[in-house]
């Protein structure tokens, strides 16, 4: 028998598969049906102190392959998440709380919440390209990554996983700060700050102008940034960006994934994605007479 | 199968403007995207917002039925024959069209998404229940009769037809016709109680519910009622999907994703 089971900074999921934060995230009945679909492991919408709109419609294109969007991390606030946490808990697998903060010390109480809220780890979102004072904006400079990190880690005692930015040509800079300021994993990529224009409307489709790409369309910048980060990490690396297949879930995988996460994928194909890629590498796993999935990974390296 | 399949964003002009009760105006535009009845469409006015609107009309010339109750369905309202608007879709799960005797009830704009139903029903006899705040907001009963072999009509303020809400309509029809299948479009309180009828005379049901929409897609969620998208489960659910449901009647969601109850 071939095991998808995997350890990832501790914490331990029945397969590699885990919902990306942003995509039906954001109630504990949605979290539910992308466990139903098969997920090892589910990554919350990323969280902040107050509700929040979001940007106005349209917030999302859709592409030959992949999206743009600019939600503009609308969400209810941490003090009304408790109850989806609590409903989402029901799912019996690991809770990845992801939360947003303008400074460390708000990124280290929104941590320490989700942390209270039953998360097993935390995802900190560096990496939002659409909404202005987070996100991006911070996590493309190592010394506030790094302090937002140290930070987060004083205060909680789960796994932090930071999620990083592709748009920024210092990825490694900002991943090796991260690791030295104690970060148990890195996630990557978020999405690629992009614009759609319409030609009949003569203007930018998203009402925030910029967005960001996923999809297809961004995997071959993730398996590279995973690949690099692989070579220059001690620690594991989660992969995101296009997964919607096996074969998509194994490139990332033998770049250096320890995981990946998928979320464009469950728009393109369904919650059914999870699960659909968990049978998938099985069966390749067999084919090639091998037992564990860590034996898949970081491969394609010499 | 997977659920994917590839929409894109068109410009398209409106055809013709009619106005169907107060503050209530149907567009018609030529886009020959092939839809089925009681799916939905993103409907994008540059500059203003975007927002879900249920198809009135399909075939070639498909049509939005559209109230005026916010900043954009007053610009949706304002379009004239000529003028451009951006639709992408058609999104979600429609009703199935069944055979046998189907009474479809609709209150406020419900008749907007059920017409295109019945208009699809070759063998059905179909009856149907019309609910209106008052006359002058009452909406397709015209229309309703090139399909239906029996049209009656509730208003709250017993202005025309029977007087009192489309579920207690409904409920006269019920008791006595035996119908096959009940189609439900309204305001949810409508729907929670409908369902309740259907459920009490053991009739199968399916409903079209409406939720707070941003990416209309499948993707953001934040449409979701116990879990279920909205613009993609749905927004047609099942009168036994609807049983299961904690939310159904009792809660929806705000634009930050907080809970609100209904």
């Amino acid at each position: 028998m071939t095991s998808l089971k995997v350890v990832l900074a501790g914490v331990e999921m029945e397969n590699p598969t885990m919902l990306a934060s942003g995509i039906m995230g954001e109630t504990g009945g949605s979290l539910l049906a992308m466990a139903k679909g098969g997920a090892g492991a589910l990554v919350t919408k990323s969280i902040g102190s107050a509700p929040r709109e979001g940007h106005k419609n349209p917030t999302l294109v859709e592409l030959e392959f992949g999206y743009m969007n600019a939600m503009g991390l609308p969400n209810p606030g941490i003090d009304a998440f408790g109850e989806e946490m609590y409903e989402a808990g029901k799912a019996g697998i690991p809770i990845v709380g992801s939360v947003f903060g303008a400074s460390a010390e708000e990124f280290a109480s929104l941590s320490k919440r989700m942390q209270e809220f039953g998360a097993e780890a935390i995802e900190l979102n560096l990496s939002c390209p659409h909404a202005k004072g987070y996100g991006m904006e911070m996590g493309v400079d190592p010394d506030v990554v790094a302090s937002i990190i140290s930070e987060v880690k004083a205060a909680v005692a789960v796994p932090v996983f930071a999620k990083l930015t592709p748009n920024t040509h210092r990825l490694i800079d900002v991943a090796l700060a991260a690791e030295k300021a104690g970060v148990d994993a890195i996630v990557a990529i978020n999405t690629l700050k992009a614009m759609k224009i319409d030609v009949d409307a003569m203007r930018p489709v998203l009402s925030n102008r910029y967005g960001g790409l996923s999809g297809p369309a961004v995997r071959g910048v993730g398996v590279r940034c995973v690949y690099e980060l692989y070579e220059a990490l001690n620690i594991p690396v989660i992969g995101v960006g296009g997964i919607e297949d096996w074969r998509s879930a194994l490139e990332y995988i033998m770049a250096g994934a320890a995981a990946v996460q998928i979320g464009s994928g469950v728009g393109r194909v369904g919650p059914r994605v999870f699960g659909d890629i968990c049978s998938g590498i099985s069966s390749y796993m067999e084919v090639n007479r091998l037992r564990n999935i860590s034996q898949l990974v970081g491969v394609a390296h010499d | 199968m997977t659920e994917r399949f590839m929409v894109t964003q068109t410009a398209v002009n409106i055809a013709s403007r009619a106005e169907e009760a107060e503050d209530v105006v149907t567009l018609r535009f030529d886009w020959d995207a092939p839809a089925s009845p009681g799916q939905f469409i993103m409907v994008w006015i540059p500059g203003v917002d975007e927002v879900p609107m249920s198809l009135s009309y399909l075939g070639d010339r498909k049509g939005i039925t559209v109230k005026n109750i916010g900043e954009a369905t007053k610009a949706l309202t304002s379009l004239q024959a000529g003028d451009q608007m951006i639709v992408r879709g058609p999104y979600g799960r429609g009703y199935h069209v069944p055979k046998g005797k189907v009474l479809a009830v609709g209150g406020g704009t419900g008749m907007a998404s059920l017409l295109p139903a019945l208009e699809r029903v070759p063998t059905a006899d179909v009856h149907t229940a019309i609910g209106a705040r008052g006359e002058r907001e009452l909406l397709f009963e015209e229309r309703a009769k090139r399909t239906s072999s029996n049209v009656r009509v509730s208003t709250d303020d017993g202005s025309k037809g029977f007087h009192g809400n489309a579920v207690q309509l409904a409920r006269e029809m019920m008791s006595s016709t035996k119908y096959d299948m009940v189609l439900g479009c309204g305001p949810e309180k409508m729907l929670y109680f409908l369902h309740k009828l259907c459920a009490e005379k053991g009739v199968p049901c399916q409903m079209s519910l409406e939720r707070y929409m941003k990416c209309g897609a499948g993707l953001c969620g934040s449409c979701a009622i116990d879990g279920k998208r909205v613009c993609r489960e749905g927004p047609v659910f099942t009168g036994d999907e609807l049983k299961d449901m904690k939310e159904f009647g009792k809660q929806r969601r705000d634009e930050c994703g907080g809970r609100l109850r209904l």
